[in-house]
């Protein structure tokens, strides 16, 4: 029997969590991220308004969504562009690969994009025999690794730059001289020109989707997105439906809070609006532009008024960086497209609940991901809805469910809860006086396996009030 | 007449660490508290709540709104149990006819060092502890009562008590409740980031406003064979010097 995502994450988590090398270059990946955003809070001068006001925007575009989608639609097609609706990623790839072979694409550069990996794009269209260039220098390096991006905004931060080095060594046939990131970078940079200029699609993400100036807006650092939007003769937008906002100066305050939620900086190196194909007065740009606005379960979150504001997300990153369980367990260990603690609050809804609630139960509802959140999404009491929502669907184990019975029965009766409390203490003490801690005869065995055993008095708190009280 | 406050006990301190619920007992009763203990309490219901069992934890919870509706003021030392009845019974009792009670009882009921400072305001309690501790910022005290600077303001009037910070002194020690035990190898990780971030001061002890976090921290540390010892707050507040104990004593 195939292991379910569960197991799976189980296993994974085992591993990485005992990895401690990993453990490390994490901590100071993110020690640095941590202090650059701070860093970048500070420049804002009042940060508390600023995502009050990210918030707000964001809520008005979600409780109005299909209004600003149309206005978006609207604009983008007067001016000569395309839009397709997908509900899901079958349609989404299907649309983008069609699209492909009737204009004769052989070679496509993309821009960075979670929902591109969400859809499952690349793969989709490297088995219709079309060449897939990653463009992010991240993106390029997990690509010639074969696995998915570690982090939604640092998809490699998991590698050292020897790894890199190795792997262009192996995966580039070109002599690596050096593990310099410079020397690194330059050499991704040669390889990736040929790309822009043999390709005749590009495909890019969109960070917002503007509702009145009909636009799509791209953060980027590295310059790689403009060169996919811009170089090739069809540009293909592939978008959430949850990334429109209502109007262009709102990108005022969602810029600057995304990028230093993201890296810490004031604002990314490009910013780029796009809004169509080329006009006969433009020197550049392509010929076709087509916006594919994806669903792929969006609408049904829509619908549940408790986590409606999960859309709200403008995967800045922030909440992965703060997660402990993030920062132990790492972004592959999570098997979905977006982890941390926002993949573990989306995925039981974008997936199903059944085969994902361990995710929204792997959280020791510290709620750091919350108190950093841009668009105050109030993650870990998500958490605790898609908890309640598994057990109410009956997903949980009969075993679990009888032990909370008997346990609520327990603490409405407060005579058999002490009773229970003494005994369950006593029967400790037996098994760990035998020496018997640890073992299947331990109760408390999983507790056990990482820690010492917990104390056990002889008498409870409600024992010794009772007895001072009858000695007073 | 003297001032009096309710004690809620959570279930596990009641069990495994009562001692914590006794110091809060002298601490209350030194700064002019007298302090009763309903004995019907059991359980806030949080471990059913968290885990999902909202059924189950439903009942628990009518059954603390009932044992308490009467005391004027609810102290507990845990800053994850007061979380549960401030902000999780709105939403758990939210269709419970006793939700009114429930939303009445929540803004009465404090932690203890909330309590202290915040209510009583007291900062001075008191007490010696010639050690040095560092203090872990537990989660739900920090983010879900928003107890910063409250514990740290008492800790730094303890006679004695010399205060070091540890890094990253607000990062989860990783217990959780259920999920020390459903994903205990990450629970274990996360402790053991934390009993390195405590070795690092290398203080004596440990505290925090959490028993919860102790319990797992205790065990961490111990597992691990770390000289630093785990102490709630409670238990550093009711430390005197000799002298002092002794005068309270003829008193």
């Amino acid at each position: 029997m195939s292991q379910t995502a569960a197991q799976r994450f189980l296993q994974d988590a085992a591993v990485k969590s005992a990895d401690l090398m990993h453990r490390e270059v994490i901590r100071r990946g993110m020690d640095s991220y941590d202090a650059a955003h701070l860093k970048g809070r500070a420049r804002i001068k009042d940060w508390e308004a600023a995502r009050q006001k990210c918030q707000e925007i964001k809520r008005e575009a979600i409780n109005h969504l299909d209004r600003y989608l149309l206005q978006f639609e609207e604009k983008v097609i007067a001016r000569g562009g395309h839009v397709f609706w997908a509900a899901n990623s079958e349609e989404a790839c299907t649309y983008v690969k069609n699209l492909a072979t009737r204009l004769g694409v052989r070679t496509v550069v993309k821009s960075k994009s979670m929902v591109t990996e969400e859809i499952h794009l690349g793969p989709a269209l490297e088995k219709a025999g079309i060449k897939v260039w990653e463009t992010d220098f991240g993106e390029f390096i997990v690509q010639l690794r074969e696995e998915g991006p570690y982090h939604i905004v640092t998809p490699a931060m998991h590698l050292l730059r020897g790894q890199i080095a190795t792997l262009f060594q192996e995966k580039l046939g070109q002599k690596i001289e050096s593990d310099d990131p410079a020397y690194l970078m330059a050499v991704a940079r040669r390889v990736l020109r040929e790309a822009f200029f043999s390709a005749e699609m590009g495909i890019s993400g969109a960070n917002f989707l503007v509702a009145d100036a009909g636009v799509i807006a791209i953060s980027t650092n590295e310059g790689n997105g403009r060169l996919c939007t811009s170089v090739p003769r069809i540009h293909v937008v592939v978008t959430g439906i949850e990334k429109v906002i209502p109007r262009l100066e709102d990108l005022a305050v969602l810029w600057p809070v995304l990028a230093t939620s993201g890296t810490g900086q004031g604002i990314t190196t490009y910013g780029t609006l796009i809004g169509g194909p080329r006009r006969p007065v433009e020197a550049d740009g392509p010929e076709e532009f087509h916006v594919v606005l994806v669903d792929n379960g969006r609408s049904q979150l829509l619908a549940d008024a408790e986590q409606r504001e999960v859309l709200h997300c403008i995967r800045c990153g922030a909440c992965l960086n703060i997660c402990p369980v993030f920062r132990h367990v790492g972004g592959h260990t999570y098997g979905t497209t977006y982890p941390g603690p926002i993949g573990s609050v989306l995925t039981p809804h974008l997936n199903g609940i059944k085969e994902f609630k361990h995710l929204s139960y792997a959280s020791s509802l510290c709620g750091a991901c919350t108190s950093v959140c841009p668009v105050k999404i109030d993650l870990h009491h998500h958490l605790l809805q898609n908890r309640r929502n598994a057990t109410e669907a009956g997903t949980t184990k009969s075993s679990e469910r009888l032990m909370f019975r008997a346990w609520r029965h327990a603490m409405l009766h407060p005579r058999i809860y002490a009773v229970g409390g003494w005994l369950m203490r006593k029967a400790l003490r037996i098994v760990y006086g035998l020496g018997l801690a640890g073992s299947t005869l331990d109760p408390m065995r999983v507790w056990n396996r990482y820690r010492s055993p917990v104390p056990l008095p002889s008498e409870s708190f409600r024992a010794r009030w009772r007895k001072d009280r009858a000695a007073n | 007449m003297q001032r009096k406050v309710s004690l809620f006990v959570p279930c596990f301190v009641d069990q495994l660490l009562p001692e914590v619920a006794v110091d809060t007992v002298k601490v209350l009763r030194r700064v002019g508290y007298a302090v009763e203990f309903p004995e019907d309490q059991t359980c806030c219901g949080q471990p059913a709540f968290n885990t999902g069992y909202w059924d189950e934890a439903r009942p628990c919870a009518e059954h603390f709104v009932r044992v308490f509706k009467h005391a004027d003021v609810v102290v507990c030392p845990s800053g994850s149990c007061v979380t549960m009845v401030r902000t999780f019974y709105a939403d758990l009792l939210a269709t419970s006819s006793l939700r009114d009670e429930a939303l009445a009882l929540a803004s009465r009921t404090f932690e203890l060092s909330e309590f202290l400072v915040k209510v009583a305001a007291v900062t001075q309690v008191g007490a010696t502890f010639p050690h040095s501790v560092t203090y872990h910022a537990s989660c739900h005290g920090l983010r879900e009562l928003h107890l910063r600077d409250q514990p740290l303001q008492l800790l730094r009037n303890v006679d004695g008590l010399r205060l070091i910070e540890m890094v990253r002194s607000d990062e989860c020690c990783g217990f959780g409740g259920t999920f020390s035990v459903k994903f205990a190898d990450i629970s274990a990780a996360m402790g053991d980031s934390k009993a390195e971030s405590v070795a690092a001061t290398r203080a004596e002890f440990v505290t925090a406003i959490d028993p919860s976090c102790l319990l797992h921290l205790q065990g961490i540390l111990g597992k691990r064979q770390s000289p630093t010892r785990t102490i709630h707050l409670a238990s550093i507040l009711a430390q005197q010097s000799p002298q002092k104990s002794r005068a309270q004593e003829q008193l």
